[in-house]
């Protein structure tokens, strides 16, 4: 009877236990089924490179009505605003100077077509980017194929990466921007208050397939292609072009050229 | 025990005062909303993947391809039915639902979830302004 009483104890125990866990089994053995299923995977259109570069013929833009429509065009479909005050300026690709372009290039006796002839500037899109090593979240990174790029999920707008940029490529959101947008472009995020933003050599267009806004508004003024392979248009302009480039100087390696 | 009554008449406004939250809002509870679809979700029959399955993983899913987006380049996802989606939030899953406040504020709202999404993200890309 003692033995017999303990034995039923046993069963019921293990029995409510086993009833108890079939539950908790069903979820996981659910949710491993759905995540095996799908997979996510690169676009066939999209366009890859081992190092992308730009090379801008500053022959071929010597006013600044050629270089506005490509300003132009960028801010548009980046959904850049247009703040009145200069200290709360966003730049992604802008008209400089050629003694604010390349300090330490300006002679005393300048060329006079050099001298008041508009640079553009943008994002150099660095080979060794100084920003990157700046950013204590590692919200802006380097991609595989060269593009510095932010994540403006983890942006914590400590703004480092302004102060490690050269070139000043970066720009700060002091004010929420979505209200000095003058024409929305609905395709593309607008950024918030409190983040950094810069060019990211369009790479939401190469990812379909396209060349950037800048080079298609240039009318071939601008070149942009693959800096690591030999046959690429942008290899073959800097083979027969001198070219210079903005404080190459300082090692960041810059992949924005200027045909002079 | 001379103070007995002093006491129960004490406790009786504790137990009332602590319990009031609770019957001054009895059968007050707002309803579980239901969230609305457009007509083209309606048609599509199905989202990217079954419907128990967003409700309780669409998060997941967004938070998994702002990442692969931004920092892997991938942007196509092929679902476990086998198709494909451009991996956006505004292009693609409001394509789709574009009533946000009937589709996702309503049921963010009642638990109370407050994404920050739409901060930068476009909440009505159907909108013409």
């Amino acid at each position: 009877m003692e033995s017999s009483r303990r034995k039923f104890i046993k069963i019921a125990g293990i029995s409510a236990l086993g009833l108890g866990v079939k539950p908790v089994f069903n979820v996981f053995a659910s949710s491993e089924e759905h995540g095996r299923k799908s997979e996510i995977k690169k676009s066939k259109d999209a366009l890859t490179a081992e190092q992308w570069g730009m090379v801008i013929d500053t022959r071929k833009l010597t006013t600044a009505e050629d270089v506005e429509p490509i300003i132009n065009a960028c801010n548009k479909i980046h959904n850049i605003p247009d703040h009145q005050n200069k200290n709360h300026e966003i730049k992604w690709i802008w008209e400089e100077e050629y003694e604010h372009a390349f300090p330490g290039k300006e002679n005393k006796y300048l060329n006079e077509r050099i001298e008041h002839l508009p640079f553009l500037v943008l994002c150099n899109q660095c080979e060794d980017p100084p920003c990157c090593r700046a950013c204590p979240t590692k919200a802006t990174f380097q991609r595989e194929d060269g593009i510095v790029m932010m994540d403006f999920h983890r942006c914590i707008g400590c703004r480092f990466c302004m102060a490690a940029c050269p070139y000043g490529s970066r720009s700060f959101n002091f004010r929420d921007p979505r209200p000095f947008i003058k024409e929305k472009n609905n395709e593309f995020p607008t950024r918030m208050k409190g983040v950094v933003e810069k060019c990211n050599f369009c790479a939401e267009r190469l990812a379909v397939g396209k060349k950037p806004a800048c080079v298609e508004a240039s009318n071939g003024a601008i070149a942009f292609g693959d800096l690591g392979d030999p046959g690429s248009e942008v290899r073959e302009l800097l083979r027969e072009n001198y070219t210079i480039r903005r404080k190459q100087g300082l090692g960041t390696g810059p992949s924005v050229y200027y045909i002079v | 025990m001379n103070d007995k009554n002093k006491i129960v008449i004490g406790l009786i406004i504790f137990v009332v005062i602590l319990t009031f939250p609770f019957w001054y809002n009895m059968g007050k509870a707002a309803p579980v909303p239901e969230p609305k679809l457009t007509d083209k979700a309606k048609a599509a029959k199905e989202c990217i993947e079954s419907k128990e399955f967003m409700k309780s993983e669409h998060m997941q899913i967004l938070d998994v391809w702002r990442d692969t987006v931004v920092r892997d380049t991938d942007r196509i996802y092929v679902s476990s039915s086998g198709k494909e989606f451009d991996m956006s939030l505004s292009n693609t899953c409001l394509d789709c639902h574009s009533n946000k406040e009937e589709f996702c504020d309503k049921c963010h709202d009642y638990a109370s979830a407050d994404p920050y999404c739409w901060d930068c993200h476009v909440d009505n890309p159907k909108e013409k302004k």
